[in-house]
Parts: structure tokens; sequence; C-alpha cells
């Protein structure tokens, strides 16, 4: 009777093992997850076997359509274009996931914190996501981007800074009704302060909402610096992105170098679509793990 | 007994406690509102102080010398304490006082006067094409859910909302200009609104932009409602009187599937006004969008921040409207919400 069993209050290895069981039976989300490996194999080590030049400009093979030697092309300049795909790749998907975790890890901190909190502490903090939505990022990024100047590290942080609001509203939503349950109050009764609550009880319950919507935060950050170069601001020559080749092709969509545009949007929706089919079939594996509890 | 009591106690303090639901949940969601518009204020006053070396170098330009730092800071009140310069700028808004463009020679208020109906005009006209294409697409999805076809509008939502709206609009350019050339690459360029709408036209491929990723959103998500409104007891009950199937769909769960639908669209205008700087940008709309966007390239920071303001309280506006809607729709909602 004196002896009983330690209360776990941090979610076991046996559930990451259980998650992964479900998500391998996923075949959207495998397929993604092995389509994902392959885009960072080719934008990282591509360039290892493919060598081009993305420097230098190099007019005398500028416009040329797929064909030996260019196998998409060259554009304005006279990049080859699959090389770039490479290189701008590498950006993009250094910026997304950077950008991403970046603004889970804020709105984690966040939400659990006014979650945990209540009251006005939590009315305040909630009305503060409010606002921040109410001002979409991509102004805030453009205000930004005329400010600063874009280098990779700034954009990195400036997307993160301005993307943290949905995961701190989710991770709020949790840690409401995380903060009422047993073992917290227990706790809280043994003397535990809030730190201890927030880091080791309510932060480890919110791992499955947090780790589901970092993938979604990727795929938005990836989207977000292809608009941010897309319009303009994005990170200066040399170094580009998706969207910033995507953009060096508008002026010539109407003479029909469609080589210049549909390789990096292809790149865009299939990085994206795969972040989000790999995020979808995470949520239903914690939620399978949810029902089983 | 004691249990008894305390049933009666509570229903008593529910019926003391009774002010009308709704009015409560007005009350409570007009004051957040306030708030939350208060504290958009304060950021894009922030955005304004954050410029390097203040609103006086944004608009002086790096020549200024200190003697005309110091004059137009005194002039325009920039050497009062901060908060004092908040108060005076809050005052200013509240008079409709937006600031003046730094390249346009003209208010802010006029400019974005002239070009906020234009982009609301397409933002309508995009959301409620979406709305006629995604509601029976979600509806059609939720009944054959499972199937071959199921999955393949869902992949296909996918990939819709993973595109970049502008290579959306590249796409169609390619196709519909460059290719048939059936449609106008530009969108019309008629100063008025009335000029825009006469030229429908040019007004195609603009909207079938912006309305493609809202059709993948939208869809998924009546897809979903429908789903739980298929599983619940009042359309088992439905079925179980004998109701047609098409008229349990159409008049039992579509209603109930839809009217989340209302918040849902509420709280879509951020999304619109964003891809309306793309779009705008795209095929040159004359709207807020590429006012916006113009003045971030030229470092029109009044202009910039007029925006993004009008943006930030259309957005709060449009949430509260769906909220209140919602709750006229559905009297469970003014319970149901914080």
């Amino acid at each position: 009777m004196t002896a009983t069993a330690p209360v776990r209050a941090t979610p076991s290895r046996g559930l990451y093992r259980r998650v992964a069981g479900q998500l391998v039976r996923n075949p959207a989300a495998m397929i993604s997850l092995g389509v994902l490996v392959a885009v960072i194999v080719f934008c990282f080590l591509g360039p290892f076997f493919y060598h081009t030049d993305q420097i230098h400009v190099n007019l005398a093979a500028k416009d040329l359509p797929p064909g030996t030697g260019h196998p998409l092309g060259t554009d304005d300049v006279g990049h080859d274009i699959l090389g770039r795909l490479m290189f701008g790749g590498q950006t993009s998907l250094e910026i997304g996931v950077a950008a991403g975790v970046i603004a889970t890890v804020i709105g984690m901190l966040w939400g659990a914190v006014a979650g945990y909190a209540g009251g006005w502490t939590d009315a305040v903090m909630m009305r503060v996501v409010d606002a921040g939505i109410a001002v979409p990022a991509l102004f805030l990024l453009l205000v930004a981007a005329t400010i600063l100047t874009p280098t990779i590290p700034v954009l990195i942080v400036i997307i993160g800074v301005v993307s943290w609001l949905v995961p701190a509203r989710l991770v709020r939503a949790e840690a409401v009704s995380l903060r009422t349950r047993e073992y917290v109050q227990a706790m809280i009764a043994m003397g535990g302060g809030s730190r201890r609550a927030v880091f080791r009880h309510i932060i480890p319950n919110v791992v499955g909402t947090v780790v589901v919507n970092a993938t979604f935060q990727v795929a938005d950050a990836i989207m977000l610096v292809a608009y941010l170069s897309f319009l303009g601001l994005g990170v200066p020559l040399p170094r580009t992105d998706w969207g910033g080749i995507l953009a060096g092709g508008l002026n010539y969509a109407l003479d029909g170098y469609w080589w210049m545009i549909v390789p990096a949007g292809v790149a865009i929706v299939i990085v994206v679509c795969a972040f989000n089919f790999i995020g979808d079939g995470l949520r239903d594996a914690f939620e399978v793990r949810l029902r089983g509890r | 007994m004691a249990a008894e009591q305390l049933t009666v106690a509570v229903a008593g303090r529910r019926r003391r406690a009774a002010v009308p639901p709704l009015a409560l949940f007005l009350i409570k969601r007009l004051l957040q509102s306030v708030a939350v518009l208060v504290l958009v204020s304060i950021i894009v006053f922030g955005l304004l102080h954050a410029l390097p070396g203040g609103p006086a170098r944004g608009i002086l330009g790096q020549q200024a010398t200190i003697t005309q730092i110091n004059a137009f800071n005194a002039a325009q009140g920039f050497d009062k304490p901060l908060i004092v310069q908040y108060l005076d700028y809050l005052g200013r808004l509240l008079h409709g006082n937006l600031g003046q463009s730094y390249k346009l020679n003209q208010s802010v208020g006029s400019l974005i006067a002239q070009r906020l109906p234009k982009t609301l005009v397409l933002g309508a006209l995009s959301t409620v094409l979406a709305l006629i294409i995604a509601v029976p697409l979600g509806v059609w999805q939720a009944v054959r859910r499972g199937r071959a076809a199921d999955h393949a509008i869902t992949a296909g939502a996918f990939i819709a909302y993973a595109m970049p709206s502008f290579f959306v609009a590249l796409i169609l350019i390619i196709i519909f200009s460059d290719t048939w050339d059936v449609l106008p690459p530009l969108a019309p360029q008629a100063s008025t609104l009335g000029g825009i709408l006469a030229d429908p036209r040019a007004l195609v491929m603009p909207v079938l932009a912006g309305t493609i990723a809202t059709v993948a959103v939208f869809s998924r998500y009546v897809r979903s409602a429908v789903l739980d409104n298929l599983s619940e007891d009042y359309t088992r009950t439905a079925r179980a009187k004998g109701v047609a199937e098409q008229r349990v769909i159409s008049v039992h769960v579509l209603r109930n599937s839809l009217t989340p639908l209302i918040t849902m669209v509420g709280y879509y205008v951020p999304v619109m006004f964003s891809g309306a700087i793309v779009i705008e940008a795209i095929f040159n709309y004359p709207g807020m969008g590429l006012l916006f966007w113009n003045a971030a390239q030229t470092s029109d920071y009044p202009t910039e921040l007029g925006v993004v303001l009008v943006i930030g309280v259309a957005t709060v506006v449009g949430s509260l409207l769906a909220d209140l809607l919602q709750a006229l729709a559905d009297p469970r909602v003014r319970g149901g919400i914080r």
C-alpha cells in the first residue's frame, strides 16, 4: 500500500516507437519521407557530382532550352538551371527548417507559459498572439526586409519570429487542460515550482502537437522564403533560392521560356507537399496513440 | 438529499447569472477586439521607431544634418517621451490620419481609400468562387470517403495548397496568354472600380490565381466537417426515420457543417491580403497589395505601415463579424467561446 509505482510524467520511449510504427504504415507519409531525403541529397550532395558555375554570368550560354549539356536549360544570365535548383534548394531548405524550428520553439514556450499561468497573464499573452495574427507575416517580413539586409541568418530569425503564433495557440489550448491534471496538481502540492511544471510536465506532454505542427511550420517557412524572394526582397545575389529562381524567370514567362519557371516551382510544390504529408501522417500516428490510451 | 440541494443551488446560481448569453458573448468579444486593436497599433508604432535612425532619417534621408533632424523631430513631436508620442499617434489614427506618403505626395489615407475597394473586390470574387467550388467538392468527397476519387482529390488539394500563388499565376499566364492567347496577361488597368469590373476577361486570371489554394483549404475543411456530422446521432435518427439520403445530406448535415465555415472565411481575411500582394504585383492590379509592394521597394514607410494597420483592423473586424454571425447561426457557440 505504501509502495506505489513511480508516476511517469513524461511520455515513455515506447510512445515514439508506437508513433513510428504507425507512421511506417502510412504510404503517403513514407513516400514523402523518401522524397524529402532524395531532395536533400540532391541539393546538398548533388553539386559534388554535377559541377556548374552559379556565380559568374555567362551570356554565351543564356536562355538555352533543355538539351545536351544543360538537362533543364539555362537562365537569362547563363546559369545552368539544374545546378541552380541544387544551389537555390540549399537556401530554401536551410531557411525553412531553421525558421520552422525557431517558430516552433518560441510558440511552444509562449503557449505553455500562457496556458499554465492562466488568468490575466494568459489573457494578455493570447491577445498579443491575436494581434500578431492580425498583421500577416508576409507584410511584417516585407517591412523588415526594407529595414534589414536579408542575409540567410537574418531571414531565418525574422521568419521564425513572425511565424510562432499558430503553435502558441495550439500548445496553449493543451496546456490549459494539462495544468488541471492530477499529476501536475500533485507536483505543485509537493512544492514544485512553475518552471518545473512547464518544462517537465506541460512541454513533454504537448510533444505530439508540437512535432506535427513543426512539419507544417517548415513547409510554411519554405513558402514564405519563396514569396519574399519572388517579391525581390530575398537573399541577395549571388545566393538564390527557389523563389528567387522563379522571380528571375518572371519576365520570360511570356517568351515561352517555361524551363526558367517550372523546375523551381515544381521543386517548391514537391517539398512543401512532402512536409505536409509527413505532418498529416504524424498527426494520425499520434491520434492513434491517444485513442489507445 | 444533499445532491438534490446541490443541483438546486447550482441551478439557482445559473439563473441569477443569466445575462442573455449572446449579449455577454458580444461584450466579451468586443472588449477582446479593442485590446487586440490597441496591440496592433503598438506593433505598427514600434515598427515606425524600429527604422534605422528613427523616422527622421527615414523621411529626410541619409544626407540630413543633425540640425535638420532635430528641427524635424521637434516639429513632429519625436523629441517627446515615447508614451506621449504613442498617444499622439493614436489620437491621429482615431481622426483617420495615417500620415503622408514619402514618395507619392499624397496622404496615406487617401491612397488606401482609392485602392482598398479594388483589393476587396478581387478578394471577394476569389473567396466566393472558392466557396462555390469547395463546398460541393468537400461534400462529395465526404460522401465518397475512402474511394479512389476521394484520395485523388485529397492529393490534388495538397498539391494546390503547396503551390505558391505566383507559381499558379505564372502557369496560368503561360497557358492562357502565351500558348492560347485567350486572356490578357494584365489585370484591368482602369482607375475606377466600375472600369475594372467592365473588363471581366482581364479579371479571370487574377481571380483564379487566388482561388486555387483557397479551394484546397476550404474543401478539406468542408470534407472533415461533413464527415463529423455524418457520424452524429441526429443523422442516424434522420436516416432511421426514412429521410432520403440526399435530403439527409442537403438539409441536415450541410446546414450543421457550413456554420463553422463562416468563422473560417472570417479568419481568412489576413490570408487574402497576403495573397493580394503577390497577385496584384504579377498582374499589375492597382489595389492595396500593389501599393504596399511598391512602397516596400521604395522604402515608403508611412504607406507600408498604413497598409499594415488597415489590414490589422480589417482582420480584427473580419474575425469579430465572423464570430458574431456564427453565434447568431449556432446557439451552442455563445456558451462555448471563452
